[in-house]
């Protein structure tokens, strides 16, 4: 037994992100690729907040600005504040190796993220940072416990507390007055970040959701034509 | 056509193929393998799979071929290169999606063709060559599999490719260095990512297309079986043509052709609306860059390879000295390849499912009761519940093989028709 258990510890590791089994109750999150002043706003709050420190390293300014409705001349004015350019990756200058220490894990790269964690999470993640004076940068999280990274968006949301019962901390209370942004304005904000985040994943979602009508409307089509030609031929045999 | 152009003198064509056919055998290659290839008329839907599987390998090269045009075979590269033909390459996400929902597609239709050998008893003398090259492909699309999986250098890709490279070293005595040899390296790097590229693109595809080309000589030379699993060559007529045989074009291309557009209307379905296919066909975790400090919560294999993970995991007890891994990799090592004797293993008088007995029947389906249940254990983290169900279904998987020339014999069967019953 003991050494099936190894071979499953050798096979299985459960080590290294434990951080997405935990039970906080996740809300749901619709992405719309459509709406493009969603998205425009989400980039903008990305590349004002997040930017600085999560590249998107695959995706470029040009393919983002065009897709976005961006004229070049506005995206380069005020979404690019590196001097890159538009056909530049999204990159900055966060140094790898001096990041692990400030943070004890390089801010990873997000182009990704809805695709590794799905965009309820990441929606989930950006409202539930909540004040936490335990923590080395004064802030936890509650779909992500003790992470790393600050509550940048502490500005735009207010101070978030948890409030425990009877031992149980499921619920988060904004101390009202201290953001930006009233509850309303910070989740349609975490919204339109998030469906930014779902459009990087992949950009090209829509092109081919469109595309595919198209392809099967077509394969429909032909199958018509394909059936007709198959009975055709099949009526020479017996039996058919 | 045109008769009277034929009396006057061969037509422009006609004088252009008689020009050909002197120096290349293309008329005669055509009529041996198409037009005067005659295959039994009472094909049903189970028949659709072989030409799916030759569909599906065609659209893997090509699509396969213009993403390795974009593709960079290294660590820093890889995963970087495949989201830049995701993104930057024109139509290079419809290459990439063709390319992984071709994989798994390739399985499917592996499986389904390998089942319906199953229950017509196409494995059965004359064919047993012809099934033995089949297991061949088999075995070589597992490993083409394999090895491109590895490819996007995603963190799935990684860890996927470390377990089951960790199984040689299960291996007794040279295991250790035998891991070293594959991995041409102490961990899973550079250097394996270079070599597996060169299996993927090069080696296995040239195997895969060989071998699919000695299956189709022998299956052209032995006849077709059919559902009725009985010989159309035994009844001929005059002009020595199987009388229950059809010209396999046209009428079985126009067949063809009709079952490839519906094929694809399913496949296209995936690839434009479902191309992760819920997490199945492309992992969460392997749109993270591989990385050898982060181990996914939960490394499992791509869903085609589920039923024998499965099956190894399912060994648990240390034997002879030898450990429960190392049994495990006997047992699945095992499971794979004991389809290969199942041509001396079926003892029935009758090939056909049609005819054969209760046992034969209700073995077919417990095995692929359990290939499924298998499948899906497979894809879940173990728990004790799920390790006596692979056992179960383990044995029952083996047992389907090793009862075999058992049951065959002593159930009652039904007798064969002289011809095929449409």
């Amino acid at each position: 037994m003991k050494k099936f258990l190894l071979v499953v510890l050798i096979l299985l590791p459960l080590t290294g992100w434990s951080a997405s089994t935990n039970n906080w109750p996740m809300e749901e999150f619709d992405g719309d690729l459509e709406n493009l002043p969603s998205l425009q706003s989400g980039f903008q709050l990305y590349t004002n907040y997040c930017l600085g420190c999560h590249t998107l390293q695959f995706q470029r300014y040009e393919r983002t600005a065009d897709d976005l409705g961006i004229p070049h001349d506005i995206a380069l004015e005020n979404l690019v504040f590196t001097g890159q350019k538009i056909g530049s990756l999204i990159t900055n200058a966060m140094p790898k190796q001096e990041s692990k220490g400030w943070f004890g894990a390089a801010p990873p790269d997000l182009t990704l993220v809805t695709r590794v964690r799905s965009p309820e999470w990441v929606y989930n993640y950006l409202k539930t940072f909540y004040a936490d004076a335990d923590r080395p940068m004064g802030a936890n999280n509650k779909v992500y416990p003790n992470v790393g990274m600050p509550n940048v968006l502490l500005d735009l949301q207010g101070i978030q507390r948890q409030v425990c019962s009877e031992g149980n901390c499921d619920q988060l209370v904004l101390d009202p007055g201290t953001g930006k942004m009233s509850a309303e304005e910070f989740d349609a904000a975490i919204y339109d970040l998030t469906n930014f985040l779902y459009y990087t994943g992949e950009p090209t979602r829509l092109q081919r959701q469109r595309t595919g009508i198209y392809v099967l409307l077509f394969l429909v089509f032909l199958g018509c034509f394909t059936y007709l030609l198959n009975r055709e031929y099949w009526k020479d045999i017996d039996g058919h | 056509m045109e008769k009277s152009k034929t009396q006057t003198g061969p037509t422009k064509l006609e004088s252009a193929m008689g020009w050909l056919d002197k120096r290349f055998p293309a008329t005669e290659t055509f009529e041996y393998h198409m037009s005067k290839y005659y295959a039994p008329k009472n094909f049903n839907f189970w028949y659709y799979f072989g030409f799916l599987a030759m569909f599906v390998l065609v659209n893997q090269l090509v699509t396969g071929v213009w993403l390795t045009m974009n593709y960079v075979p290294s660590g820093d590269g890889a995963f970087a290169s495949v989201e830049y033909i995701m993104r930057d390459v024109e139509y290079g996400w419809l290459l990439r999606y063709l390319h992984s929902t071709g994989a798994s597609f390739f399985f499917i239709v592996i499986y389904l063709h390998m089942y319906r050998a199953l229950r017509y008893g196409s494995y059965r003398g004359p064919r047993e060559l012809l099934w033995l090259i089949g297991m061949a492909i088999f075995i070589a699309l597992m490993a083409e599999g394999f090895f491109g999986y590895l490819l996007p250098w995603g963190n799935m890709s990684y860890w996927g490719a470390q377990v089951i490279v960790s199984l040689f070293g299960a291996i007794p005595f040279i295991g250790p260095e035998l891991m070293e040899w594959i991995r041409g390296d102490f961990l899973m790097s550079d250097t394996t990512l270079n070599r597996f590229f060169a299996l993927h693109v090069v080696a296995l595809p040239l195997v895969l297309c060989i071998l699919i080309f000695v299956h189709l000589v022998a299956l052209h030379h032995v006849g077709s079986n059919n559902p009725d699993g009985i010989e159309i060559k035994k009844n001929k007529d005059a002009d020595g043509i199987p009388l229950d045989g059809i010209p396999f074009h046209p009428y079985y291309t126009v067949h063809d052709i009709h079952a490839m557009v519906v094929f694809l209307f399913i496949f296209c379905g995936v690839v434009f609306f479902a191309p992760e296919m819920g997490g199945y066909f492309l992992e969460a975790p392997n749109f993270d860059m591989a990385d050898p400090l982060k181990t996914p919560d939960h490394i499992a294999p791509v869903w085609y390879y589920t039923p024998f993970y499965a099956m190894l995991r399912a060994a648990t007890y240390p034997l002879f000295g030898m450990s429960a891994k190392f049994w495990g990799f006997v047992v699945m090592a095992g499971a794979i390849v004991i389809p290969a004797v199942l041509p001396w293993l079926d003892r029935s008088p009758v090939k056909s499912m049609r005819y054969k007995g209760v046992w034969s029947r209700m073995m077919l389906s417990l095995f692929v009761i359990s290939f499924f249940i298998l499948g899906y254990l497979g894809t879940q983290a173990p728990s004790k519940l799920g390790t006596i169900m692979a056992q179960i279904c383990t044995t029952i998987y083996f047992s389907y093989f090793i009862l075999m020339p058992w049951y065959t014999r002593v159930e009652k069967t039904k007798p064969e028709p002289e011809r095929v019953t449409g």
